[in-house]
């Protein structure tokens, strides 16, 4: 196998941003390694429109913004391969692969890009009492299979979770002919996106019923009915239960960065995320191993994704072509007052740009908030939010110069606003 | 007109399939479900006992400590995934001290090797995570892991290769003596009925309903006994390195804490009786009872690794021994097969082989063959030799489930075999596709798609687990 | 005059939009950061218009199904009417992203268009 200088594992939006960009800042020898049938990972399957305002100013499908990054990727002749599974990553960046063409071959490259993505937290993550009958999916699974598939997995559904994937099964799901009765939250907020509530639910009269969770499973060997109860403190209260006869049972309860591969490398994880911790160059603890998109921490829009995903593909090239400036001061990354995570977690003064993005999320919803960036006690950066919610990603972008220069830790804040 | 039919393929009924295959007759083994491995035997917690905990003089202390020590021979030559990794039984306060040698002695009784009492220190050693209340504990390096479907489905397709025939999907529905003269039984089914010389009862949870058909005048009653479990992802498989039981005592009766032979962590079980011998639904009070309990024996248990919950049911009957014997003439009973069922399930064979082998005074056969070979796992072998048997097969190069790193030549092997896979879960307890941490997310639609190509049918056919737990419903728009 | 709370979809941040009638005639529009809120809160209390995304049968490719979408926002009300008249259409492979696959959809005068490329097997 031909060595190459930068592999990318996974070909979703990540992956093409991260190549795509790379490739423009002058890296040649580039390899994706798609482990599905085609480019574009979840977006693929992802048919509905929404994507795209930010990276193209115009609303895409999900498939259309992939076909955007798949033709830059064949227009820059960057090489990909497909039914491709990435068996190993070792802490020197060989990469173990195999796909039914070439077989088994491990590819030695100069800098790697982690983007494989996320998956879903499935039922026994989530300790759903009751029997475990076909009629069962992860909101996911069910988008493949009718999406990509043309099947449904179900005709009287009811939803758990209103996360995006959740909310836009239930109107997938009503489009394609099934009937869904309600879409389950346990939290006391949805945890997707404002308009996604009023277009895949209030357009079709589908009820979200915020504080319920299923508590039992009904149907030996298809799903017949669940129950609901009303949650208090976390747990369902006695009395509150609610049947509905259905055949299907759909789970959209959070997402979790796939770090298998990275883990057994030795990259060093925020246990928040899921994903790595890495430095303002989206380094991880592995020189030369970057990471971007879903696998590095979840996303809400895929634009965002696209972003971070080019700025990895930018800093794998500089790595690549300078084997690594001097580092200089290292800082880290503190957060507090319902700043649940931020990445970086840690950010190299010297080594940044003109600005440092960070991005984070809260981990309730807040009103009337201040976003608020310190170094020490000097307050480097504000904005007012009317709303934040756990839902919804933050984007702060930090004057490098700020950075420099003696000082403490950056602390990213809450306050009152 | 068989010479044998055995009524059930779980793990007991699989095991005397095995033992008789060796003699010249013909044996068909009959099932309600789509596939072996479907009751008791695949929901329980995957351990093969040392043998000190059944009552001495029982029948179950004897075949269990049989079963146990032919169990390490059994794997090798079935080719299943076996670990003695041994077991602790945990003794939580110096109160519950005399219960402990009681155990210990017991062991020595039933003929247990290797049993020994160790103290806070070495077992602190043992097991880092062992609870800071652990005083001693009995140390039984006999006990072991195994995997349930994998031991079970070894002994079915050596069965098969045997000369054994498997009819699933058929339910027995009555039984009487054939009519003049000599022994046989007409076996009724929902397909027909069949006529045998013999029948062996391993019907499991309805074991008592069989039994009650053949011999009337001495009912049995089966109780389905049933226990919830966790099962945590690989990333917890580490937590402990032995079976850990809680000795039942001062803090109340605890559960096990496991690794498995596949490397995850398994947690439970609880025990509850229930009328319905068909209702291994998890309940919210039974996991929280796993939840409180998991901690008294084995401290920090990461419990939010956990990528499944499920329950199993015991056959229990009321004496808690296991009842094999020839109850009427050509019946015998494979009845009452609680735990330690599993581990006993090697000598349960042999002990049932024997008693029909002298009924029907049935010869060896000389082609026998004891020998099976597993499903390829191809992480098993070295790169060089991976890439080999890809360039030989290239279904081996394509990964279908991630998580577990299966792949579509192992599924396609799974489904060609005898008796082979013919729905997701087949498809699963066999190559481990949809055991990992996503749970089928990913990988089901991928398996539907092989299933349906090696099966002839189309996609919409596939089911979870056969009968009507069919995944898909229907086509888009088909309803509108 | 009559007051209308709206949550903006023309956008992932769903602005809280307040509009102001005046016997069914629109007054003013108030929440709304960027002009398109301002368009969807005038649409949305007249005459309300979504895009339609769905999928339609595909015979002959590497998947049976492909998706697509209006090419525009066609009105609220005939969501179901464009659904089914896509039930009865099927496309033999291969399909290209933008293709028309039904045109003037139910009577809507927009065309439905493959959002994907499906080849062939």
């Amino acid at each position: 196998m031909k060595n190459v200088d930068l592999v990318i594992i996974g070909g979703g939006p990540a992956g093409l941003a991260a190549a795509v960009a790379a490739r423009k800042s002058g890296v040649q020898d580039i390899l994706i390694l798609e482990r599905d049938s085609e480019l574009g990972g979840i977006l693929n399957q992802c048919i509905h429109n929404g994507f795209g305002l930010h990276t193209f100013k115009e609303e895409l499908t999900g498939p259309e913004y992939a076909t955007r990054f798949v033709t830059q990727v064949r227009e820059l002749g960057i090489e990909y391969k497909l039914n491709t599974m990435v068996l190993d990553l070792a802490a020197d960046k060989t990469v173990t692969a195999m796909n039914k063409t070439d077989g088994l071959f491990q590819l030695h490259p100069k800098a790697v890009i982690l983007a494989m993505g996320c998956r879903e937290r499935p039922r026994g993550a989530l300790n759903i009492p009751g029997y475990r009958p076909a009629g069962i999916f992860t909101a996911g699974t069910a988008q493949r299979l009718v999406n990509m598939e043309g099947c449904l997995p179900g005709r009287r559904v009811v939803i758990l979770g209103s996360g995006d994937i959740g909310l836009i099964m239930a109107r997938r799901m009503t489009l394609e002919g099934a009937k869904v009765l309600c879409v389950a939250e346990l939290m006391p907020y949805s945890g997707g996106l404002k308009r996604n509530i009023v277009q895949c639910l209030d357009d079709f009269g589908i009820p979200l019923k915020l504080s319920h969770t299923v508590v039992d499973i009904q149907g030996k060997e298809r799903v017949t009915g669940i129950t609901l109860a009303r949650v208090e403190n976390g747990k369902p209260v006695p009395g509150t239960e609610e049947h509905y006869d259905c055949d299907t049972l759909l789970l959209s309860c959070g997402l979790l960065p796939e770090n298998e591969l990275s883990r057994a490398a030795g990259v060093a994880l925020n246990p928040v995320t899921g994903g790595p911790a890495v430095n303002e160059s989206l380094e991880t603890n592995l020189p030369g191993v970057f990471a971007a998109g879903n696998v590095l921490h979840v996303h809400d829009l895929v634009d965002y994704v696209s972003e971070e995903a080019a700025a990895a593909g930018e800093h794998a090239a500089a790595y690549i072509a300078g084997g690594g400036a001097a580092a200089g001061r290292t800082l880290p990354v503190r957060c507090e007052n319902g700043v649940r995570y931020t990445v970086p977690t840690t950010i190299r003064p010297d080594c940044a740009g003109d600005t440092v993005t960070l991005r984070f999320r809260v981990g309730g919803v807040y009103k009337n908030k201040k976003i608020a960036v310190y170094r020490g006690t000097d307050c480097i950066y504000s904005r007012k939010r009317p709303v934040l919610a756990p839902g919804e990603m933050e984007t702060v972008r930090l004057k490098a110069e700020l950075l420099r220069g003696p000082g403490d830790a950056v602390t990213v804040t809450l306050e009152e606003g | 007109m068989y010479d044998i039919i055995i009524i059930g393929a779980g793990v007991s009924g699989c095991a005397c399939a095995r033992e008789l295959s060796q003699y010249d007759a013909k044996i068909l083994v009959v099932e309600k479900e789509e596939d072996v491995c479907c009751g008791t035997s695949k929901a329980n917690s995957a351990i093969v006992h040392a043998g000190y905990d059944a009552a001495h003089g029982s029948l179950m202390a004897k075949l269990n400590v049989e079963g146990s020590r032919r169990m390490p021979a059994l794997a090798k030559e079935l080719d299943f995934a076996y670990d003695r990794c041994g077991s602790l039984v945990v003794c939580l306060s110096n109160e519950d001290r005399p219960a402990l040698q009681k155990l210990y002695e017991n062991g020595i009784a039933n003929g247990v090797e290797g049993l020994r009492i160790i103290e806070r220190d070495e077992l602190v050693g043992m097991e880092p995570n062992i609870s800071d209340a652990a005083v001693a504990a009995l140390w039984a390096p006999t006990g072991g892991i195994v995997c349930p479907f994998g031991l079970t489905f070894a002994l079915a397709e050596n069965a098969a290769k045997n000369g054994v025939q498997f009819r699933f999907d058929t339910k027995v529905t009555g039984l009487h003596p054939l009519d003049g003269g000599g022994t046989g039984w007409a076996v009724e089914t929902d397909h027909g009925t069949l006529e045998t010389r013999c029948i062996v009862n391993a019907a499991g949870v309805y074991a008592d309903t069989l039994h009650n058909m053949a011999d009337a005048a001495h009912p049995m009653t089966i109780t389905a006994r049933r226990g919830d479990y966790f099962l945590l992802d690989h990333t917890a498989g580490q937590h402990v390195r032995h079976t850990v039981f809680q000795l039942p005592g001062k803090y109340g009766k605890g559960v096990l804490v496991t690794p498995t032979v596949h490397g995850n962590l398994l947690v439970g079980p609880t025990a509850i009786d229930v009328d319905d011998k068909e209702a291994t639904a998890t309940t919210a009070a039974g996991l929280d009872e796993v939840r409180e309990k998991s901690g008294l024996a084995v401290k920090d248990i990461p419990l939010r690794q956990t990528i499944t919950s499920f329950a199993g049911l015991r056959a229990h009957e009321v004496r808690h021994d296991f009842f094999i014997g020839e109850i009427a003439p050509g019946f015998v009973d494979c009845a009452a097969i609680e735990s330690p069922g599993l581990s006993s399930a090697p000598a349960i064979g042999a002990m049932v082989a024997d008693i029909v082998r002298g009924s029907l005074h049935l010869h060896n056969k000389p082609d026998f063959d004891p020998t099976r070979r597993g499903i390829l796992d191809p992480k098993a072998l070295d790169l060089a030799a991976r890439a080999e048997l890809i360039r030989q097969n290239p279904a081996y190069g394509q990964i279908i489930c991630r998580c577990e790193s299966v792949t579509e030549g192992e599924i396609i092997d799974a489904i060609r075999r005898t008796p082979g896979a013919r729905s997701l879960d087949g498809v699963k307890r066999r190559t481990r596709a949809g055991m990992g941490r996503c749970q089928a997310g990913f990988c089901s639609p991928r398996v539907m798609e092989i299933l349906a190509r090696e099966l002839g049918v189309p996609q919409s056919e596939i089911t979870k687990s056969g009968g009507a737990s069919k995944i898909i419903v229907g086509t888009n728009k088909d309803s509108l | 005059m009559e007051k209308r709370e709206l949550i903006c979809i023309g956008c992932p941040m769903g602005c809280p939009l307040t509009v102001t009638l005046d016997g069914g005639a629109v007054v003013t529009v108030q929440g709304n950061t960027c002009p398109r809120g301002d368009a969807y809160a005038r649409r949305e209390v007249t005459a309300p218009t979504r895009i339609v995304t769905t999928t339609v049968r595909v015979t002959g490719g590497i998947l049976p199904a492909v998706s697509c979408k209006t090419r525009s926002d066609i009105p609220k009300e005939k969501i179901f009417d464009v659904v089914r008249a896509l039930k009865s259409v099927v496309v033999p492979a291969p399909v290209h992203i933008g293709q028309v696959l039904l045109p003037d959809a139910a009577g809507t005068g927009v065309d439905v268009v493959a959002t994907k490329d499906v080849a062939e097997v």
